[in-house]
């Protein structure tokens, strides 16, 4: 029974760095902009979150610093993309490659030194309640924190005026900007939104999962939330879903390597990824909801005509 | 001036211009334009493409700045520096194209320009309401993506009347619309009027702005070249104000012999399922285009022209070799090349980026359509390009079709709309296609170089070729066309021959009346 919850404990700390931000990356996309720069933004977040609470010693501070940095970060690829027009698969790409770089080199020494841990929520008396108790109420608060922003972008992009206006900028810039929608100001809102959930999703990293640092510690988890969004097709729901089913691969194969399962280990380790296209392929098939979806001007540079 | 120049002293002007002024890089698009609108008056703004109409709209809906002059609102000098202060203001616009979004609903479109904040059930059942109201009937909940044009429309009519504005521009409304559709437009517009509200008409189309307008204002290359009453003038006059000289009509010999001669392209049972969630499914459709005619296929558009012509053209593969037959050999499995080498040829609709590479030279385009079928003429031994013949090739068709151009041999994107376009038919002319297809020839197009371009087609068929032209403008098809037929929801219509084709009876197919019972339905309406 243990086992089986701290396995389930497990995934659910794989998959919240990937729903965060992947959740942030969806509300980027969604008003129209494509920002590859995940994963640059997540390990900036990672080193600015660990190197903030080595130095205060003090984890929330750490987590606050990862979102700053994160916000900071994308900050530079709004104002290329948006004020400068620049093409955003490129510049996603070098904020990527920045970011790791930069990272590593921050962090020359961070390495090797003991890290603070956020601690897990810890309820007295209601978290000591078997199964249930450690899995609602015991765990890490970033997890509570994935789950609500979840919910909440849910709610804003489908239930509140803003949010349909950010939808419309996605859809069609240019009729957005003929209405008198201000384009750039949103889409710069956003951005900062994205990195700030990337930043969040890095400090996750280097705060709770693995609480120290090491270079390169995103892993590629950027690009996986990155692909995430898209083959979600752009819901929240299913952008939760898609990171549970990799997060639950993920471990299974763990496991199962860590059981001497007679499958080439390579292939194992391939599974989480194999998963959770397919499965979102499948959830996707309906090509007309894929297509309302779809931000329509998704990657194209805006510059209003004045 | 001022209120000399108004007809109506009793009435003071809306909406007052003053030198308004754009300009884009070397371009004035706008040259010091004045402009009065009176309240409670329908103002016709007419010019050819590339007038300066367009731009001037956007600078009333603050959409683009000017770089000089005065807008005065009900006497009062404004600023309009965004859509928002014109809303504000008491502007409304109704858009030609770009301005809803497909990936939402009607009720949400709507409630994207109404910064009321009202819920959107609130916002839907206001709009619907307002839409029964005007005869305009709207379903608040459908998507954008799955109406038709003429929906469309409405829902942009609609949004707009909403934020209750005292002057309505309308930019082209008629472009896309049956002549049904536009008589209900005509009807709302007049209400509109008797309730005191001004509107700004955007038009080429004379006849119905003699037929609603008040007072027109007639620009040319940016400028106001006149004033008039519509009412008083012929459309030959105001066509005469627009173009700055007169037009040469079109001569169209009667086709003698056409019943009996032998069919060039023939489509049978042709078929497609939609590729994507908002297109159209062709279906079951069937024609036969024969030595020396031109036939004109009409329809409002998004009707499947689109993927009708991509069908002929072989950018889609049929999977019934049979149901496109080119010169009486089946050619639904081949490729556009294979189909260009059977003595077809095919003018889309988009010039930029689908009919020539924006970015090359016309040269460079003439080879890239016809490397395959004049490969003998182009292309020599070892596969290198003889460059020498393909200029002297495109040098001729620059000829032939008139071309204006700023270099021997400028690139595609170079060109006006109007040039371009007439290099592109001139192009596929030049070979003495047997079958040639083109999707909206002359959209865009100014009117001399449209008479060009139409008289073309007709010679080239009457030389011995089989025409099939795809139009959303009915005027063009009139001009050419032997025989017209409807193309509603992916099904066709059998061709009217032209001789018994009128406005009246092809309008009705085009909004959905069943093919051949065209009589009855004209008698209800």
């Amino acid at each position: 029974m243990d086992i089986t919850v701290n396995i389930l404990l497990t995934i659910a700390t794989a998959a919240t760095p990937l729903l965060i931000a992947a959740i942030g990356e969806l509300v980027v996309e969604r008003s129209g902009v494509l920002n590859l720069g995940v994963e640059g933004m997540m390990i900036m977040g990672a080193v600015g979150g660990f190197g903030a609470g080595y130095l205060t010693g003090s984890p929330w501070i750490g987590l606050l610093a990862a979102i700053i940095v994160g916000a900071l970060f994308s900050l530079l690829f709004a104002v290329m993309t948006l004020s400068l027009a620049t093409n955003q698969v490129a510049t996603g790409l070098s904020l990527t490659l920045l970011g790791l770089g930069l990272s590593g080199m921050i962090g020359t020494t961070f390495v090797g030194q003991p890290g603070v841990r956020l601690p897990n929520l810890d309820i007295p008396g209601i978290s000591s309640i078997p199964v249930v108790g450690k899995l609602i109420f015991g765990q890490d608060p970033v997890f509570y924190i994935s789950i609500a922003l979840t919910a909440a972008v849910m709610w804003f992009l489908f239930r509140t005026r803003t949010g349909l206006t950010l939808r419309s900028i996605g859809d069609s810039h240019t009729s957005a900007h003929a209405l008198g929608i201000k384009v750039i100001r949103y889409r710069y809102l956003a951005v900062i939104f994205g990195g700030a959930c990337a930043g969040l999703a890095g400090g996750h990293l280097s705060l709770v999962y693995t609480p120290q640092w090491v270079e390169n510690m995103s892993a590629g988890r950027g690009w996986i939330a990155l692909a995430l969004v898209v083959f979600a097709s752009w819901r929240p729901w299913r952008v939760l879903a898609g990171a549970y089913i990799f997060g639950a691969v993920w471990i299974g194969q763990l496991h199962a390597q860590a059981f001497g399962i007679p499958v080439p280990s390579q292939f194992l380790s391939s599974l989480p990824y194999l998963a959770t296209i397919v499965v979102l392929v499948l959830i996707s098939r309906n090509k007309r909801l894929t297509m309302m979806n779809t931000p329509a001007s998704l990657g194209q540079p805006f510059v209003p005509d004045r | 001036m001022g209120g000399t120049v108004s007809a109506n002293h009793d009435r003071s002007n809306l909406l007052e211009v003053r030198g308004l002024t754009k300009i884009f890089g070397t371009l004035t698009a706008c040259d010091h334009i004045d402009l009065n609108i009176a309240k409670g008056e329908i103002h016709a703004l007419l010019g050819e493409n590339g007038a300066g109409k367009s731009t001037l709209v956007k600078m009333l809906f603050g959409s683009l700045e000017p770089n000089s002059g005065e807008i005065f609102w009900d006497g009062r000098a404004v600023k309009i520096t965004s859509p928002g202060v014109a809303k504000k203001l008491g502007i409304g616009m109704v858009f030609q194209h770009f301005s809803l979004f497909e990936a939402l609903t009607a009720a949400e479109n709507i409630a994207l320009s109404l910064n009321d904040g009202s819920p959107i059930s609130t916002i839907a059942a206001k709009a619907r309401a307002l839409s029964f109201s005007y005869g305009l009937p709207l379903d608040p909940d459908s998507l954008v993506g799955d109406l038709s044009v003429g929906e469309r429309q409405r829902i942009e009519i609609i949004r707009c009347l909403l934020q209750t504005p005292q002057l309505i521009i309308l930019d082209e409304p008629t472009s896309v619309l049956t002549p049904q559709e536009a008589d209900k437009l005509f009807e709302t517009l007049e209400r509109l009027r008797s309730e005191g509200k001004s509107i700004l008409y955007i038009s080429h189309r004379l006849e119905e702005v003699k037929r609603i307008c008040d007072r027109a204002t007639v620009l040319r290359h940016g400028k106001v070249v006149g004033h008039c009453n519509p009412r008083e003038e012929t459309a030959a006059s105001l066509a005469r104000m627009m173009v700055g000289s007169e037009v040469k009509a079109v001569v169209r010999a009667p086709a003698e012999g056409i019943e009996t001669a032998p069919a060039l392209l023939e489509i049978r049972g042709l078929s497609r399922k939609p590729a994507t969630p908002f297109a159209i499914p062709l279906k079951n459709i069937n024609l036969k285009v024969r030595v020396g005619e031109v036939i004109g296929i009409a329809g409002v558009a998004g009707n499947g022209q689109g993927e009708f012509f991509e069908s002929i053209s072989g950018e889609v593969l049929q999977q019934d070799a049979g149901s496109v037959r080119i010169r009486g050999k089946d050619a639904g499995g081949l490729s556009i090349t294979g189909r260009r080498l059977m003595g077809a040829a095919f003018v889309p609709e988009e010039r930029l980026g689908h009919g020539a590479a924006p970015r090359m030279k016309l040269s460079e385009n003439l080879l890239l359509s016809r490397h395959a079928t004049d490969g003998k003429a182009f292309v020599g031994s070892g596969g290198m390009v003889r460059n020498g013949a393909v200029y002297s090739a495109a040098q001729r068709i620059i000829k032939a079709m008139d071309v204006r151009k700023s270099a021997p041999d400028p690139e595609a994107a170079a060109l006006s709309g109007g040039n371009l376009q007439k290099f592109i038919v001139g192009r596929e002319l030049d070979r003495k296609p047997s079958v040639m297809v083109v999707n909206q020839p002359t959209w865009g197009v100014d009117a001399g170089a449209a008479a060009h371009i139409r008289q073309a087609l007709i010679e080239l068929a009457r030389s011995g070729s089989a025409v099939l032209v795809i139009s959303q403008d009915l005027d063009e098809l009139f001009e050419l066309s032997d025989g017209i037929a409807v193309m509603h929801n992916g099904e066709l219509s059998t061709p009217l021959p032209i001789a018994e084709a009128t406005f009246e009876k092809i309008g009705l197919l085009m909004g959905g009346a069943e093919p051949g019972h065209a009589e009855h339905s004209l008698e209800v309406a």
